[in-house]
């Protein structure tokens, strides 16, 4: 086909993206050589100070990359299982199978922040319903907001809840695309559903479950809203994530310097350690 | 054995349906509560545990002076937004994946998944590193607290989106299709509109209402670049979260909030069911 055509197809998108995102990303990487603060709000140039505050003398930062990483990989492990477990009920006939359908897909429909407004008075510790009912079975309050451990769980429990459609919806799609023939050959084998499970439908559905799963696990490690409303960080710092103590740097202590050398340490972890996972899931998933 | 698997089945499927439906239930029934059936004990009930008011709803169309939380500018705010952001979103997001789906590019090591992953990898960017320096960018261009600011932000955010689903969905789309019209005389971008794209509406469906999905839910761009001149939704009912509003406007504002996008997941449920999102979605 003729070649120049191509461009004018692709260009105008390239470019715009580029174009938004390029001051950005270089504004970005000059800002973290700089001690921009609330003292002295000005591009000045410090070399790499910052990345040697940051390698040296943060263990806030790590703590709550390491707290990320924890939050992100429990709930993307806890969707996928759910998640599949899910489409695979729905997957062949059941009854009401649309309506749970459509029910297992509303959570991913609705705004994360305004939700966790609402799991907020649901978890209330002396006016939620939650500890109401565990009370009536007996159970004493959980402190499902103020203590540090339980915390992290209540942060968990709602972004289950939040993001376990969006894998059920991929997976089930999935599921739907598969061709008809290999569930034949193991009907005809007589083969039990555990054995056509694991034998024929999960490895068909392995690239599929690869690429459900960095997809989650990337917008997982953007958590934040959830943990903005829900805890704010707290108590002390038990629910802080990367992003959370970004934000608290950059934009509530103005240390714009440091809080970009945050930000672009932050982002070429994240670029390194997705690049790693798919790998890694690739080999475990995909066998010959 | 096969009697029991059915029954975990159910078992499984109910409880997580409980789960699901349960927040919702308890806001339904917390915006009619009064400050009695909120604060003395926990009530669940209409009319049995407690004698349901319309307050929380009445106060959402009030104006602010009379003690009301306006809601209705901030709603078409985020429609918008979300509509403009998505719509824009597409359109370059479609053209760009179609390019990618049907030539070639080369430039040095650049090949055309390399493009592609450029396009995706865009999600991977925690919006928190975007978010200060779109603060001084926007700010030096004027766009600071403004609705168009937003819309610029959100291309960023949605297109991504719109390629990734596109690009699989044109790979599926026979090549044979626009060799045929490009052989009937058609010039390639005739090719395009008037013979691709009618056959890619499924495609467009699901691409736009992922655009717009992630479009209305997002809250933390719309939070670090408005303040007072222009308000999101999500904003808004976190802004009265954190004031002392009480919860029964509170649940009202935020159950009105989220209701729009709940028919969105009719609309997919009914692709799915019909096998088109398969091919868009894998």
């Amino acid at each position: 086909m003729n070649f120049k055509h191509k461009f004018v197809f692709l260009f105008p998108g390239l470019f715009v993206l580029i174009g938004i995102l390029i001051f950005p990303i270089i504004f970005t990487i000059r800002l973290s050589l700089s001690g921009w603060n609330s003292y002295t709000p000005e591009m000045n140039f410090i070399g790499i100070t910052n990345y040697i505050r940051l390698f040296t003398d943060d263990p806030r930062f790590w703590e709550s990359f390491f707290r990320l990483s924890f939050l992100s990989v429990t709930t993307v492990i806890l969707q996928y299982v759910i998640g599949f477990a899910l489409a695979l009920m729905v997957w062949r006939e059941i009854k009401f199978k649309r309506f749970f359908r459509v029910i297992f897909l509303i959570p991913m429909m609705t705004t994360p922040v305004i939700m966790t407004v609402i799991w907020r008075t649901f978890f209330h510790e002396s006016l939620g319903p939650v500890n109401d009912l565990l009370g009536n079975l007996g159970v004493k309050p959980i402190l499902w907001l103020s203590d540090p451990v339980i915390a992290k769980f209540t942060v968990i429990i709602v972004e289950v809840w939040q993001w376990t459609p969006f894998m059920f919806l991929l997976l089930l799609a999935g599921l739907l695309s598969l061709p008809k023939e290999p569930f034949l050959a193991a009907a005809i084998d007589g083969a039990s559903p555990f054995r056509k499970f694991v034998y024929v439908t999960f490895p068909l559905m392995a690239p599929i479950s690869i690429g459900a799963i960095i997809i989650r696990l990337i917008e997982a490690s953007k958590i934040m809203d959830t943990v903005f409303v829900l805890t704010s960080g707290g108590p002390g710092t038990a629910t802080e994530t990367s992003s959370f103590y970004i934000y608290i740097k950059g934009l509530r202590e103005f240390q714009m310097g440091y809080a970009a050398t945050l930000s672009f340490t932050y982002l070429v972890i994240m670029i390194i350690s997705l690049t790693i996972i798919a790998k890694v899931l690739t080999k475990l998933m995909i066998k010959e | 054995m096969h009697k029991l698997y059915t029954f975990l089945k159910y078992t499984f499927i109910t409880l997580w349906t409980v789960f699901i439906v349960a927040p919702f239930l308890w806001a339904i029934s917390t915006s009619f509560k009064d400050f009695q059936s909120v604060n003395s004990k926990v009530t669940y009930i209409p009319w049995l545990d407690f004698e349901p008011t319309l307050e929380g709803w009445r106060v959402l169309v009030k104006s602010p002076a009379r003690g009301g939380v306006d809601i209705v500018e901030p709603y078409f705010n985020s429609i918008f937004v979300t509509c403009t952001a998505s719509l824009i979103s597409i359109i370059l997001g479609t053209l760009a994946a179609y390019a990618l789906s049907r030539f070639t590019f080369k430039a040095g090591f650049v090949r055309n998944n390399d493009i592609t992953f450029f396009f995706i990898s865009q999600r991977i960017m925690p919006p928190i590193v975007l978010s200060i320096p779109f603060f001084i960018f926007l700010s030096t261009i004027g766009l600071l607290d403004s609705l168009l600011g937003l819309v610029v932000v959100y291309i960023v955010l949605l297109m991504p989106i719109a390629v990734w689903i596109m690009v699989d969905f044109f790979n599926r789309v026979p090549k044979e299709l626009d060799e045929t019209a490009l052989i009937d005389g058609c010039n390639p971008y005739q090719a395009f509109y008037k013979v691709v794209l009618p056959n890619s509406i499924p495609g467009l469906i699901v691409a736009g209402m992922f655009c717009i999905i992630f479009g209305w839910i997002d809250f933390f761009f719309a939070f670090i670049l408005t303040f007072t001149e222009v308000q999101l939704l999500p904003v808004k009912v976190v802004a009265l979260n954190s004031s002392i509003t009480p919860w029964w406007s509170l649940s009202a504002s935020a159950l009105i909030s989220v209701a729009p996008l709940i028919i969105v997941a009719f609309v997919v449920e009914r692709y799915l069911s019909k096998g088109n999102l398969s091919g868009a979605l894998k």
